[in-house]
Formats: C-alpha cells, sequence, structure tokens
C-alpha cells in the first residue's frame, strides 16, 4: 500500500484535494445557509413545522439521484461539479437548518429574559447570547453533516467528479484493491480529522461547557 | 427535461424484463434483505450492550464509524476483494445497516429512566421481562430514528451497488448514464428519490403507531387541547 | 414480621454499607429508617426485597430467610413504592397498576378490574385510569405508585422516599392519606426518609442510622424525643425534640383552673353572652379599651405541645380552654404549666429506671 501510494503520489494528493474542496466548500454554504433559516424557523414558529418536513424530505432524496436530477433543476452539466456541492450544500441545509432551530429552541428561556431584561436588543441577543449558548448543539449537527459530506463526495465518481471516489473506480476496473483501500482509509482518516477539528472548535468557542464538565 | 423513459408505459410492464416495477421489486427485496440481517446483528449487541453497559465504547462510536464509510469504496472493495455476486454487495450493505441501529440501540436503553427500570425489577420482573416490556418500548423512539436512517442509507446505497453489477433501480442510473442516456438516468433517480421518501414517511407512520403515546408527548398534547372531563 | 439478623453489606472496594444490623420490624406497623445519606438505610431496605444481597448475615419474613425463595417470586409478594415513583412512562396509570396482577398470572380483565378498585382506594379518579404518566402531577404520580404497590394486595411493603420528591402542602395530604390508608389495611411497612419529621409523624417504630450502616437508636417515636441513646440521635432528632415529644400527650392531663384566676395575673377574660372568649383586658395588656384577643383556645382532645405553644404565645401567659360548644371551662397558666411538665418529666424519669 504504501509502495503504491509512492507511485501514485500526484494523482492521489490530487484526488485528495478534489475530495476535501467537494466536501468541504457545501459545509460552508450550508452554514451561511441554515442559519437564517433555523433561526426564522424560532422567529416564527408556524415556519418550524413546515421546515422540517421540507429537510426531512430532501435529506431522504438518495445521492446519487440527486447528484443526476440537480441538471434538470439548475441547468448545470450532468458531469460538472457544480451539481456534487448543491447536492452536498442541500443536504447540509437539510441537516443544519433544523439543528440551528433546535439548538436556539434549547437556550433557556430565563437566560434570554435576562438578557432581554438587561436591555439587549433582538439582533444584539441573537449574536450575544443565544447563538453561543445554542453553539453545542449546532456543532454536533456541524460534525455529523461534515463526515456524511466526506464520505458521500466519493459518490460523484459515479460522474466521473468525485475526489478519492476516482481511485475506488480505477481500482474497481481494474480489479485491484490497493488503490480502493488507499481511497478509504484516506476518506475515513479524512473525516476523522474534520471531526476532530470540530471539536477543538468548540471546546475553544465554548469554554463554559468544559469548565462545569469538569466540575460534575 | 426529457421524461419520455420514466412515462413510457413499456417501461412500467410489470412482466417485462428491466421494467421499472420489476427493479422497484429488487431494489426494494436487497435493501430489505440487508436491513434484516444488518438489525438480526446489530438489535440483540445494542440490548446487550445498553442492558449490562459493557462494551459501550464500541457502541457509542459504531456511529460515526459507519457514517465515515465512504459507501462506493466500500461495495468497491468487497467485489474486488470477494469477486462479482450478490453476496460481497449484501454484505457491504448489511456492514453500513449495522452502526446506526448499533448505536441508536444503545443510546435508546442507556435513555432510560433508571428508576423505572429499578421499580421493574422490584415489582418481581424477571430480566427477560424487563427487557421486553420496560427498557425496549422505551427504548424504541430512538431505536427506530436508527432504523430509519439504516433504511435511508440502504436505499441510497443500493442505488450506487448498481455500478458493482447489483440490479435495481440503480441499473437505469449507471446504464443510463454509460449510454448517455439521460432521459433514463433522469427515470432512475426519480423513483429512487420517490421510493426513499415514501419509505421513510411509511416507517414514520409505522413508529406513530408503535411508539406508546405516553412517551412521545402526543397523549399530553391531545389531553391539554381537551378540556379535562 | 421482618427480621435483620446481623446484616452486613459491603459493597466491592467500599467500606462497609451496613454493619451488623440486628432489629425486628413489627408486623402490621409502619417502621421508619431515618439517618444522614450513606448512613445505609436504604441498601437495608433493598436487601429486604433482595434488590441487594448481604455479605453476610440474613434478613426474614415471617421467620422466612428471603433467599429461600426466587427473587422474582418474592418482589411479586412485597409492595415496592421509590422516589419519583418509576412510573412506565409508555403504560397507562391502570396498566401500571396492573403490573403485578398481571405477572402473578391473572387475566387481563382481572388484574384490569383490581387495578382500578385500588385507584379509587389511593384517591384518583376513574378517569386517570387511561392517562399516561407524563400527564399528571408528581402528586398524582406518587398516588399511582402507591397505588401500583397495593395492587396485588401484598402483606409486606418497602418504600423508598416515597414522599420527598413532592412539594411540601401536597406531602402533608399525601402522609396523611398514607395513615388513614394503612390504618385500614394494617400492612407491614418499612420506609426510608431522610426527614426526622417525617419519621415522628409516620412510624409506629424508628430505626435511626449512622454513617457505617450502624443502628444508631431503635424505638418509637416518642422514646427517641424522649430518651435519645446517644448525642448523634439527640443532634439528629433536633434542638425542638423536647417541645415535639409534647405531642404525644393529650392535654386532658394539665390541670385547669377557673378562668376568674386570671385576676392574679392581673388579667381578666372578656366573654360573650355565649360564653366564648372575646379577649383579655387588665392592667397585664396595658389597659386598653377594646379586649386583646386570645390568640386561640384548645379543647381538651388537643395536644400537650398546642398547649405549651398557646400559653407562649398568648399576650398574658395564659391558655383558655373551651368546651365543645365553644364556651370557655378553664384556663392554664403558664406557671401552672411548667410545673405540669417538670411533674411529667419526673414521671418518664422513673419509668427509665424501673
Amino acid at each position: 500500500m504504501i509502495d503504491y501510494l509512492q507511485r501514485n503520489q500526484e494523482l492521489v494528493l490530487e484526488a485528495l484535494g478534489e475530495h476535501v474542496v467537494l466536501a468541504l466548500l457545501p459545509v460552508l454554504i450550508g452554514i451561511v445557509v441554515s442559519l437564517p433559516l433555523g433561526y426564522l424557523g424560532v422567529r416564527f414558529p408556524r415556519l418550524y413545522q413546515p421546515m422540517v418536513n421540507v429537510c426531512g424530505i430532501l435529506y431522504s432524496i438518495p445521492s446519487l439521484a440527486l447528484f443526476v436530477i440537480l441538471p434538470v433543476v439548475i441547468g448545470t452539466k450532468v458531469l460538472s461539479p457544480v451539481n456534487i456541492v448543491v447536492a452536498l450544500s442541500i443536504y447540509t441545509v437539510a441537516l443544519l437548518a433544523r439543528t440551528v432551530a433546535d439548538g436556539l429552541r434549547s437556550v433557556d428561556r430565563t437566560l434570554t429574559d435576562a438578557a432581554t431584561a438587561m436591555g439587549y436588543r433582538r439582533i444584539r441577543r441573537l449574536f450575544g447570547v443565544e447563538l453561543p449558548l445554542a453553539l453545542p448543539v449546532v456543532l454536533a449537527g456541524l460534525r455529523v453533516a461534515t463526515v456524511s459530506n466526506i464520505s458521500l463526495v466519493s459518490v460523484g465518481a459515479l460522474i466521473g467528479v468525485g475526489g478519492l471516489g476516482a481511485l475506488f473506480t480505477r481500482g474497481f476496473q481494474l480489479f485491484y484493491a490497493e488503490p480502493i483501500i488507499v481511497g478509504v482509509l484516506l476518506s475515513v482518516l479524512l473525516a476523522g480529522i474534520a471531526d476532530l477539528l470540530i471539536v477543538l472548535v468548540q471546546r475553544a468557542l465554548t469554554p463554559w461547557a468544559r469548565l462545569s464538565a469538569g466540575r460534575v | 427535461m426529457d421524461s419520455s423513459y420514466l412515462f413510457d408505459p413499456e417501461h412500467w410492464d410489470p412482466g417485462a424484463a428491466g421494467s421499472i416495477p420489476q427493479l422497484l421489486l429488487s431494489h426494494l427485496g436487497y435493501s430489505a434483505l440487508a436491513l434484516l440481517f444488518g438489525t438480526l446483528i446489530a438489535l440483540p449487541v445494542g440490548l446487550f450492550i445498553g442492558h449490562t453497559g459493557r462494551g459501550s465504547f464500541l457502541a457509542i462510536n459504531a456511529g460515526n464509524a459507519g457514517r465515515s464509510l465512504p459507501t462506493l469504496g466500500l461495495l468497491m472493495l468487497m467485489v474486488t476483494l470477494l469477486g462479482l455476486g450478490l453476496t460481497p454487495v449484501l454484505i457491504a450493505l448489511t456492514v453500513l445497516v449495522i452502526p446506526p441501529v448499533l448505536t441508536s440501540t444503545y443510546a435508546g436503553m442507556r435513555s432510560l429512566d433508571a428508576s423505572v427500570v429499578d421499580a421493574a425489577r422490584g415489582m418481581g420482573m424477571r430480566p427477560s421481562q424487563v427487557l421486553l416490556r420496560v427498557e425496549f418500548p422505551m427504548a424504541l423512539p430512538v431505536l427506530m430514528g436508527g432504523f430509519r436512517s439504516a433504511a435511508l442509507q440502504v436505499i441510497a446505497t443500493a442505488t450506487v451497488a448498481a455500478a458493482v453489477g447489483l440490479g435495481g433501480l440503480g441499473r437505469l442510473l449507471i446504464d443510463g448514464l454509460a449510454l448517455n442516456d439521460y432521459s433514463r438516468v433522469l427515470a432512475g433517480a426519480v423513483v429512487v428519490a420517490a421510493l426513499a421518501i415514501v419509505l421513510d414517511l411509511l416507517l414514520g407512520l409505522i413508529q406513530r403507531s408503535i411508539v406508546s403515546p405516553g412517551l412521545t408527548g402526543r397523549a399530553v398534547r391531545t389531553r391539554r387541547a381537551a378540556p379535562a372531563p | 414480621m421482618i427480621t435483620f439478623d446481623e446484616v452486613v453489606k459491603v459493597f466491592p472496594g467500599g467500606s462497609a454499607a451496613v454493619d451488623h444490623l440486628s432489629m425486628e420490624l413489627p408486623t402490621g406497623k409502619i417502621t421508619v429508617f431515618v439517618g444522614p445519606s450513606g448512613c445505609g438505610k436504604t441498601t437495608s431496605l433493598r436487601m429486604i426485597n433482595r434488590m441487594i444481597t448481604p455479605t453476610s448475615g440474613r434478613v426474614l419474613i415471617d421467620g422466612q430467610d428471603v433467599t429461600a425463595q426466587d427473587e422474582a417470586t418474592l418482589r411479586r409478594g412485597i409492595g415496592y413504592v421509590i422516589q419519583h415513583a418509576g412510573l412506565f412512562p409508555h403504560r397507562t396509570v391502570v396498566d401500571n397498576v396492573a403490573t403485578v396482577p398481571l405477572l402473578l398470572g391473572s387475566s387481563r380483565r382481572e388484574a384490569r378490574r383490581a387495578a382500578l378498585e385500588v385507584l379509587e382506594r389511593v384517591g384518583l379518579p376513574q378517569s386517570f385510569a387511561d392517562r399516561y404518566p407524563a400527564q399528571l402531577s408528581g402528586g398524582q404520580q406518587q398516588r399511582v405508585g402507591v397505588a401500583r404497590a397495593l395492587a396485588a394486595d401484598p402483606p409486606v411493603m418497602l418504600m423508598d422516599e416515597p414522599f420527598s420528591a413532592v412539594d411540601p402542602v401536597v406531602r402533608e395530604s399525601l402522609q396523611r392519606e398514607f395513615l388513614r390508608l394503612q390504618a385500614e389495611l394494617g400492612k407491614t411497612i418499612a420506609l426510608v426518609t431522610h426527614d426526622i419529621d417525617e419519621a415522628i409523624k409516620l412510624g409506629d417504630v424508628v430505626a435511626v442510622f449512622r454513617e457505617g450502616g450502624r443502628l444508631a437508636q431503635f424505638g418509637t417515636p416518642r422514646e427517641l424525643l424522649e430518651r435519645p441513646a446517644d448525642a448523634f440521635v439527640g443532634e439528629f432528632v433536633g434542638r425542638d425534640r423536647g417541645f415535639r415529644s409534647l405531642s404525644f400527650d393529650t392535654a386532658d392531663s394539665v390541670p385547669v383552673r377557673p378562668p376568674g384566676d386570671a385576676a392574679e395575673d392581673g388579667a381578666e377574660l372578656v366573654l360573650d353572652p355565649a360564653g366564648r372568649p372575646l379577649g383579655w383586658l387588665g392592667p397585664a395588656v396595658g389597659s386598653p379599651a377594646t379586649p386583646v384577643p386570645t390568640g386561640g383556645t384548645f379543647s381538651s382532645t388537643d395536644t400537650l405541645r398546642a398547649v405549651t405553644d398557646l400559653a407562649i404565645s398568648s399576650p398574658v401567659g395564659i391558655a383558655v380552654r373551651v368546651g365543645p360548644d365553644g364556651a370557655v371551662d378553664g384556663i392554664v397558666r403558664h406557671h401552672d404549666l411548667v410545673d405540669h411538665l417538670a411533674s411529667r418529666r419526673g414521671r418518664s424519669g422513673a419509668e427509665r429506671t424501673a
């Protein structure tokens, strides 16, 4: 396996780089879209249930199907990497919008009341009090979305753009296990590192959670 | 949008080989088999770990590990190692069912109120009665959540498995892509998506009917809405 | 009768939770296990139905070692009530209560009928039967918990902090009803609490535990208050134990004087035409124009504690006794009361040496 890596260093690194971009770009897009969406679901409680339902339906569409339906909907080429990015962004939003809403709803009412009583305006309170307190829930959802994205990217190899998935199709065509094993291991490793990074970010951003956990 | 393949009545003839109903049926068949095998393995293990608390590290991390496994890689690796055929594919699908079912069974069992289990034992339930009459029904909501995501995972992966020779709806997608027949690809995608959505809704309904209203908060809401007798 | 015979429990890696415990819980009575946390009272209770196995020693019910029967069978014959009730959230109230009858082999119909009967007994209306525990208040859940323990009519009941998870007002009413129920049923009950007041209120007999799982004192509530075995028990039952022990005597033993004797204290009791007290006049209350209210009266069925409280809180140091019609029939001056309490202490001292 080491041998395979040495011989195909360039190819593997290129696939890995593509994989990272294809998986993480949707995570960024997902965060940007789902934060306001989730907030709307809390601000207007009547929107919450419809939002949850739509998210559930989108999330249940199998990835390969979504990859190939998108060209019809957004007018891209069938083999365009944009399809992968948009599809994974949809999954990320479907998961995170609900998580953001649930996270905000989980914030203790007495705390938001206290903030209001101290004179926080709505937006300031959202960023100063509610979002920080919802962070553990939101980041837990982000971990799931990120790890799923990383493993889903490779399905894109079936439509020609799949990062490490290219190693799978290559190994399968040659009936040769090494590239597949390398691809699987790298993909799992990547997911593990991303997961760990989010955990570290969470620790840095929510020092109070660690303190109370330590005392208990 | 070219929907000619999807709406061609010929492709809906249940008697014709490779017709959409036949592909749908085999898709469901493979998925059901994998769900059955996976659940048969993961459920008892999850119940055991949840009941005894032994091996909880495995149960907690199975879910994460399962999610990070690239499904296409797993399928292709199995086939490359074990040869073409149904068995390697079914093994791969089963492997994907195990983590969500195992983790959710465990999480469901751990979420139980210890005092309720204590009361059950104290009233004279035998261990098997405590497990089946108290712990299992109480763990069911969480457990069903895991089963539903396992079902979706299997439907999606069985589609991808057409790339390694499995039948089912994935054939329309893979063959269509190979033949540059986008109409066929689209037909397969639409039917698979519809299948997944309908299945998830159906499992949701089943969950509603088998989970006690005392656990979901539904009973509380309806009672509050109606005036007290 | 439940007998603890030299029972020891040592948890793995820990010190003794219960240390050579020997005592007998009388049949048909409430025995309360009380003590600070970590004193082994719950552990002792749970050894009766074998939720915990003793390290050594035996627990017997009516002379039979509890280990003689299979543990599930043993437990089905012993009612079990715990803090927070521990109701099955996925079953309705009636199904919760029917649990043990069903385990004992009753048909569904019989079990439900028994359950409905016992629900009525604990004061829950039929309309609650088909609700789920989540739809009940804490006090209602606790009632269902008691009903569930009573459903198969077991002779023995174990109750672990049954009333401590509800608010004080609800707790009062649950305790009262529990005593009323026990007066009807006469079960042999072991009840754990950390609250000494609850122990004195509910217990026919009280077992006070101390840290390290040792029995500090075993006796009636009165013995505990009047003759604590040592400083630990004295401290635990509290500083006002002497005052509280007055609850065990009725006021009929207190010497009463005619109302006119109040003049000796510079006070005059004003009555209405029906003989009911209106209040005090005279120099003792600063010679006011209108009578100062007495602050309450007692009758001969009240406790000695009530009389003492009245005498202390009265504006003139005199408690007023009334008859069944509400008319004044005598007074108790606090000097007389102090003499009476002193002679009473002399009596109980004589009992101790006897």
